[in-house]
């Protein structure tokens, strides 16, 4: 296995931060606007998003957590089933702006049933999507980020890895993995 | 990312205490399903179900036929009393004609102990054991395993009673497995006359007096009597089997802790349990009830993933 660091914890750093002025710019105090970070690894993202706005605007703004594992379209197409994480939205979705907010974005499945699980809480106004990685070329569906950190070009054999002090990790980094042959 | 080690849910005996766990873990963000404006996910869309009932049911069956539509299954259902059954139709030829029709899987409930085992032999469609005869109602057992662990955090280290018609309930000893396997003590407890002659080697308390009973747990499973599995008369009259053996609430007042009441339904009124016990404070029955859904549309949504 072979990891090459494509944004380092400086550089992820500005990157929230520069993403939080786009999100301001769009959205002006979140009067009237939430943010749904996609269970399981989005929600870091969200909650780093959140605490730099909070920063910048001097106020929380409401976030959730969406896990979308029971609208996923490759239920019975995996080798196992697939583990659900916890929902937890306390605010209603009705009529807001809503900010979905994930670490990759891929194939786009995970954001069509995020959008698939989201109306069980209500019908926003609009819907956005950030990520940290855009990775191009790469989508089964018509699925594109507003607000994206850095576009990447990969092969489908790579992957992305997002990693987080929240998470035990050394440092906040991003890393492009490419599976090797032992 | 865990899976079930079994492929049908044949009896608790025959599943481990890290599936139950399984079960309980998936069935918590199903109660989250439930609870949200719209309670539908399209989880098992591409999955046909068949209810096969040969025996009356009410809580069961709307149950299960819920827990699949909420997971968006095509559902059929089949009940033997107005069916080619009586004209003769053997278990299995009723069953390969319904898989037929492509079916992907089964919830059986049969007045036969082993119907459903027998099944497993010889059909590929998962199985799902909604209560065969006597012997073992799983989905029962987890729901109410599931309302005890809601209420107290955990299963582990507590004292639950089973009181009532042990003899001729698959519920109690759905309810044994269960909850031996989670690390709970059980004990059991109702006249001589209902009581299994070897119960005690499945390792529970046997108890006849039921104030000792009450006394002793922190849960009190309480069963209906079964009249219609009963070919003789084990006690005199129900009005005998009410005063020494029906709960009420000034039973449950007199106690020196306050104790939680289950029931797998349906109630008795003023036989097993007065009314003021069923409906109050200490009895979670409709918890149950709302948990029975959550816990089966986890398990047939675990299930599925075997195909």
């Amino acid at each position: 296995m072979q990891k090459r660091l494509i944004v380092n914890h400086q550089l992820l750093d500005i990157m929230v931060l520069r993403l939080c002025h786009q999100l301001i710019e769009n959205h002006g105090d979140f009067s009237d606007s939430v943010i749904l970070g996609l269970q399981p690894r989005g929600r870091f993202v969200a909650q780093r998003i959140q605490s730099t706005l909070a920063t910048i605007l001097g106020k929380q703004v409401p976030t959730g957590f969406l896990d979308t594992t029971f609208h996923r379209d490759d239920f019975r197409r995996r080798e196992t089933p697939l583990t659900a994480n916890a929902t937890k939205i306390d605010f209603l979705v009705e009529g807001k702006n809503v900010v979905l907010v994930d670490d990759v974005l891929y194939t786009g499945r995970s954001v069509r049933a995020a959008l698939d699980a989201m109306i069980a809480y209500g019908r926003p106004a609009s819907v956005e999507l950030l990520v940290l990685i855009d990775r191009l070329y790469t989508r089964h569906l018509p699925i594109e980020a507003t607000y994206v950190g850095r576009q990447v070009n990969s092969l489908q054999s790579q992957r992305v890895l997002v990693e987080w002090k929240d998470q035990q990790a050394d440092e906040d980094n991003i890393w492009l993995i490419t599976k090797t042959e032992e | 990312m865990q899976e079930l080690s079994v492929r049908n849910l044949l009896g608790i005996k025959d599943i481990t205490p890290q599936d139950i766990q399984l079960i309980f873990e998936t069935a918590d963000n199903f109660k989250d399903v439930l609870n949200r404006p719209i309670k539908k996910v399209p989880s098992l869309r591409d999955i046909t179900i068949a209810n096969v009932f040969f025996e009356n049911s009410t809580r069961t069956r709307l149950s299960f036929e819920l827990a699949e539509k909420r997971l968006s299954a095509d559902v059929i259902n089949f009940s033997s009393s107005s069916s080619s059954v009586k004209k003769g139709e053997t278990l299995l030829d009723t069953v390969n004609n319904i898989l037929a029709m492509k079916v992907d899987m089964i919830v059986m409930r049969h007045a036969s102990p082993g119907a459903p085992h027998f099944l497993s032999r010889h059909i590929k469609a998962n199985i799902v054991n909604a209560g065969d005869g006597t012997h073992e109602h799983p989905t029962q057992a987890l729901l109410d395993a599931f309302s005890i662990r809601e209420k107290y955090g955990e299963v582990a280290g507590k004292k639950v009673v089973i009181i009532g018609d042990i003899l001729h309930s698959r519920v109690a000893l759905s309810n044994i497995f269960a909850l031996q396997k989670l690390g709970a003590e059980v004990m059991v407890c109702g006249p001589v006359t209902l009581l299994p002659k070897y119960i005690k080697e499945l390792g529970v308390k046997v108890e006849t007096d039921v104030r000792k009973a009450l006394a002793w747990c922190d849960v009190a499973n309480v069963l209906r009597i079964q009249l219609e599995r009963q070919q003789m008369k084990y006690f005199p009259s129900l009005r005998e089997y009410t005063l020494y053996y029906g709960i009420d609430k000034k039973m449950l007042d007199s106690l020196d802790k306050e104790i939680t009441i289950m029931h797998p339904g349906p109630i008795n009124r003023g036989v097993e349990l007065s009314s003021d016990a069923a409906d109050s404070k200490q009895a979670i029955i409709l918890n149950q009830v709302e948990n029975g859904v959550a816990i089966r549309m986890a398990v047939l949504y675990l299930l599925a993933a075997k195909q």
